[in-house]
């Protein structure tokens, strides 16, 4: 997820780092060409000018780009907009093809969306040309451009890592309305020139320019093969916020209707003629490999291919799923033993313990004022230790993967939110070229971070090379749940000094493991004197990114402590917070929005109780307001969360009802780790292994949720994992309010609430 | 060969009797719109009607079937393709995200509405719960079953 949040600098540089003269720089490029018959093509790239290391070794040529995106008019008038990132339930295509339409004053009925084709049309550039221009040749300068564009869009396309809440905030912003207000300008110049009129006095609209004062009308596809000629702008003007049409309106998603009869196409759903089934089972404890491995009565059972040992796993391959996995289980395998299979939670929290305590080593993420200085003169310091556990994606689709190797080249069928990973690793799997690898991505049933680490689709390659067939890999939701990359356990150590007036004058944050993104335990509070700092603490237990990365145990961290300062103060948590926002419009309007929302404040029943947070993260500011019942107690332990008031600003909800189901789902991504989501570890393995111990809210759990949306006119933030991380202090400061009991280690259903009430 | 009647339609598979109906639906008769999500009836995703009634499929072998009627996600529009009244509402309230847990929760909601043509809140609650929506779209998932009850 940090990959494209680091970039962040790409849109800003955009523009800040073309030069005067418009000559191309390596930031970004706007290029157009005509197609046979007419039709107009225009694309914006970016080029990454300092990505991640992660993302740098994908990058080798001059050519190669970050993002893409395309328009083409036909020349029937129909406006295709080309979105270069993945459908994981987050409405992109439609929110991204809306952003372009905007720009481009066409009307939403008359736009397509097409998610960037197949890359077996795009992984050479040849076929790539042919697939967009049709094999048209190209004149003069034209030409350069177009192949160079296509250069880097059929190198990589793939670099489109769906992630960090980036692609409306990036993508949207940076290239899809930057793409459509250049074809807007380019056609008007056009037009301009055949009407003999000056473009300032042509307006457009539903893909249509007019003239007013002489009454000329004309579709955009008249000028199409005009436009081509006219040389790019690449600083095309773009609309103010104020003359949006679509952008801020509730669009439907188009990837909807066929969510609901069945037809969408997801990674398991995909087939070939002559492929077979694997499952496979890896060793429990993370780094372990197969000792041995009996198969013999396996491979008696109907339907079965063959089984095979892979070194990290045992496989076997079959006609069917379910013969697969009926052999699976007979297969007698043990694994290599070693240091971890003594690892436990208790152990690994003792371990970050130690490692937070005393004076060893720590990397700084903040440093201002002086933190002893503050302590010496306080009236109090108050400080509190919080742990995390492990959490698990979940994703409703177990990990899968169809891959077909032969001829030297390998197709994977998958849905991924990291296709250029999942080519990369694959070829390095496989000792085969880039090139040769090709992603076909589909629907992904739930992401959340997951779907960004490729190892299952590495494991499909290698079946399929190992067998020489075409092999789909479904993982058992066991498996999933045991050979996850996880939301790592962690634990911070916070300190504040605390003034005569009962406010903090110094925060100290003192943490294990660091992912992203890097500004994940900063403050926006009003504190002089601050220490911020981690040591890393290494387990053999897998980590990735998980929705909203660091900012979910941020996010805790942060805004229990400033809950229980508050409440050491005898302030009220609101007003509180509201104090140390001084100076903070932004922060405070959400803040108080969701307290009005929520009523805050009001006479509740007893054993009801509210809690208030607030976080920052992927550049929109959250504030949730959390109404809890203690009277109401599940049978896992966990009490019943009956509203949920929550404020967002990004800056602008780009698709205001899409944005609302962002928060609700992050919100109920959240409370379902706070209140349930603990994967623990015994002997070195994960003790969960479906959705029985590793417990969901579901339908008669759900509180109900109430989103306000503020737009500030800030610049755009993202919108799939800022909802998450306020969730879990918003309930666990509930409780506090009703019960007296601090959760200072998650998840809540560990606690007994017997004699809370 | 076992004798199923999929959607109208008789339907020969060719597998071991034991085999959960959810694989020979998906591999045998390709209507891969009946998802995987958890193999233990614990999730929700795979259910189908059999005779009208709600089951999850990955825990209901073939053989129990045969003879029966079932019905998967894409049985459930008209003949002439229209969508049934909860494929509407879903649209209406722009349920899904990633979709993949919909078409178990559609297959509940047509059951449950079969059963309870005006559910309360509550009877939503308690008949909903085996489905578990990982994009967490209760809310407009009952929201959805009600405008749907009054269609």
């Amino acid at each position: 997820m940090s990959d494209i949040q680091k970039d962040a600098a790409v849109t800003e540089n955009l523009k800040t780092k073309t030069s005067k003269k418009g000559k191309w720089t390596r930031r970004g490029f706007i290029t157009a060409g005509v197609l046979a018959g007419g039709a107009l093509m225009v694309g914006v790239a970016i080029r990454p000018g300092h990505h991640e290391k992660k993302l740098r070794k994908f990058v080798e040529g001059e050519g190669e780009t970050l993002v893409t995106a395309w328009v083409k008019i036909g020349e029937d008038n129909r406006v295709t907009a080309i979105v270069p990132h993945a459908e994981m339930g987050q409405g992109v295509l439609t929110a991204l093809g809306a952003m372009l339409a905007e720009e481009m004053d066409v009307e939403m009925d008359n736009l397509e969306i097409v998610e960037a084709p197949a890359e077996k049309d795009y992984v050479n550039f040849v076929l790539g040309r042919e697939f967009i221009m049709g094999g048209k040749q190209v004149k003069g300068f034209v030409t350069d451009t177009v192949n160079g564009a296509f250069m880097a869009a059929t190198k990589a396309m793939s670099l489109q890592i769906t992630g960090g809440s980036a692609s409306v905030r990036f993508t949207g912003t940076a290239a899809m309305q930057t793409a459509g207000a250049a074809a807007r300008e380019m056609l008007i110049k056009a037009a301009a020139k055949e009407w003999i009129v000056k473009p300032a006095e042509l307006t457009t609209k539903d893909s249509h320019i007019h003239h007013v004062s002489s009454g000329k009308s004309a579709p955009y596809a008249a000028f199409a093969k005009a436009a081509a000629d006219m040389r790019p702008n690449l600083h095309p003007t773009m609309k103010a916020r104020e003359d949006y049409t679509l952008m801020g309106t509730s669009i439907p998603r188009r990837d909807i209707p066929s969510k609901v009869d069945g037809t969408a196409m997801f990674g398991l759903d995909h087939s070939v003629e002559g492929m077979k089934v694997a499952t496979v089972k890896a060793a429990p404890v993370h780094g372990a490999k197969v000792a041995s491995m009996n198969a013999s009565d396996a491979r008696q059972m109907p339907g079965v291919v063959d089984v095979l040992n892979m070194g990290d796993y045992v496989a076997v391959v079959a006609d069917g799923y379910w013969q697969a996995k009926q052999a699976l289980d007979m297969v007698e395998v043990s694994f290599t033993t070693g240091a971890a299979d003594g690892a436990s939670s208790e152990s690994i929290f003792a371990q970050y313990k130690t490692a937070i305590s005393g004076d060893g080593k720590f990397k700084k993420m903040v440093k201002k004022g002086d933190v002893a200085q503050a302590a010496s003169e306080a009236a109090t310091v108050f400080e509190a230790d919080y742990t995390v556990p492990f959490l698990a994606h979940a994703c409703m689709e177990p990990m899968n993967a169809l891959a077909w190797v032969r001829d030297g080249k390998c197709d994977i069928w998958t849905g991924t939110q990291n296709p250029l990973g999942t080519r990369a690793t694959t070829a390095k799997a496989l000792d085969m070229d880039f090139e040769n690898v090709t992603v076909h991505n589909q629907f992904l049933g739930g992401g959340f971070g997951r779907r960004a680490t490729p190892d299952y689709t590495d494991q499909a390659a290698l079946l399929s090379q190992k067998m020489g067939l075409p092999i789909k890999l479904i993982w058992t939701r066991e498996e999933d749940m045991a050979q996850d990359h996880y939301r790592p356990s962690a634990m911070a150590a916070m300190r504040a000094s605390i003034g005569a007036d009962g406010y903090p004058t110094s925060w100290e944050n003192t943490f294990v493991h660091k992912l992203d993104p890097a500004e994940a335990s900063h403050i926006f509070y009003n504190i002089p004197n601050q220490n911020i700092r981690y040591t890393e603490s290494p387990v053999h237990v897998r980590f990735g990114p998980w929705r909203s990365v660091d900012h979910t145990q941020h996010g805790f961290y942060t805004e229990s402590f400033i809950d229980e300062l508050a409440h050491e103060a005898g302030l009220d948590p609101y007003e509180y917070r509201r104090k140390l926002l001084t100076g903070k419009p932004r922060h405070l309007a959400v803040l108080d929005a969701a307290a009005k929302k929520a009523g805050w404040g009001k006479e509740l029943p007893a054993g009801q109780a509210q809690g208030i947070a607030i976080t920052e993260s992927f550049m929109t500011i959250v504030a949730e307001v959390v109404t809890v019942d203690m009277n109401d107690i599940d049978n896992s332990g966990a009490p019943r969360v009956v509203h949920v008031a929550c404020a967002a600003d990004a800056g602008l909800a780009v698709n205001p009802d899409g944005f609302k189901a962002q928060m609700e789902s992050g919100i109920i991504y959240g409370l379902t780790a706070a209140l349930y989501g603990d994967i623990s570890i015994q002997d070195g393995a994960v003790e969960q292994s479906n959705f029985h111990d590793y417990e969901m809210v579901r339908m008669d759990t759900a509180p109900d949720i109430d989103v306000v949306i503020i737009n500030s006119n800030a610049r755009i933030g993202g919108a799939g994992e800022p909802g998450t991380p306020p969730i879990t202090p918003a309930l666990t400061n509930a409780i506090f309010a009703a019960t007296g009991k601090r959760i200072r280690d998650l998840p809540v259903k560990n606690y007994d609430f017997g004699e809370a009430i | 060969m076992i004798k199923l009647n999929v959607n109208g339609q008789a339907r020969d598979v060719d597998v071991d009797p034991d085999t959960p109906l959810l694989w020979a639906v998906r591999e045998q008769l390709g209507l891969t719109g009946t998802k995987f999500g958890c193999g233990a009836a614990l999730c929700g995703a795979c259910t189908v009607h059999v005779d009208g009634q709600a089951v999850r499929s990955c825990s209901t072998f073939v053989g129990e079937v045969e003879g029966a009627s079932v019905t998967t996600i894409e049985g459930l529009k008209a003949a002439d393709g229209t969508l049934h009244k909860v494929q509407e509402a879903w649209i209406k309230h722009q349920v899904p995200q990633c979709g993949y847990c919909q078409s178990g929760q559609i297959m509940s909601a047509v059951a449950l509405l079969s059963e309870t043509p005006d559910p309360t809140d509550a009877e939503i609650e308690s008949f909903m719960a085996g489905n578990i929506c990982r994009c967490g779209m209760y809310a407009r998932i009952k929201a959805a079953i009600k405008t749907a009850a009054k269609a």
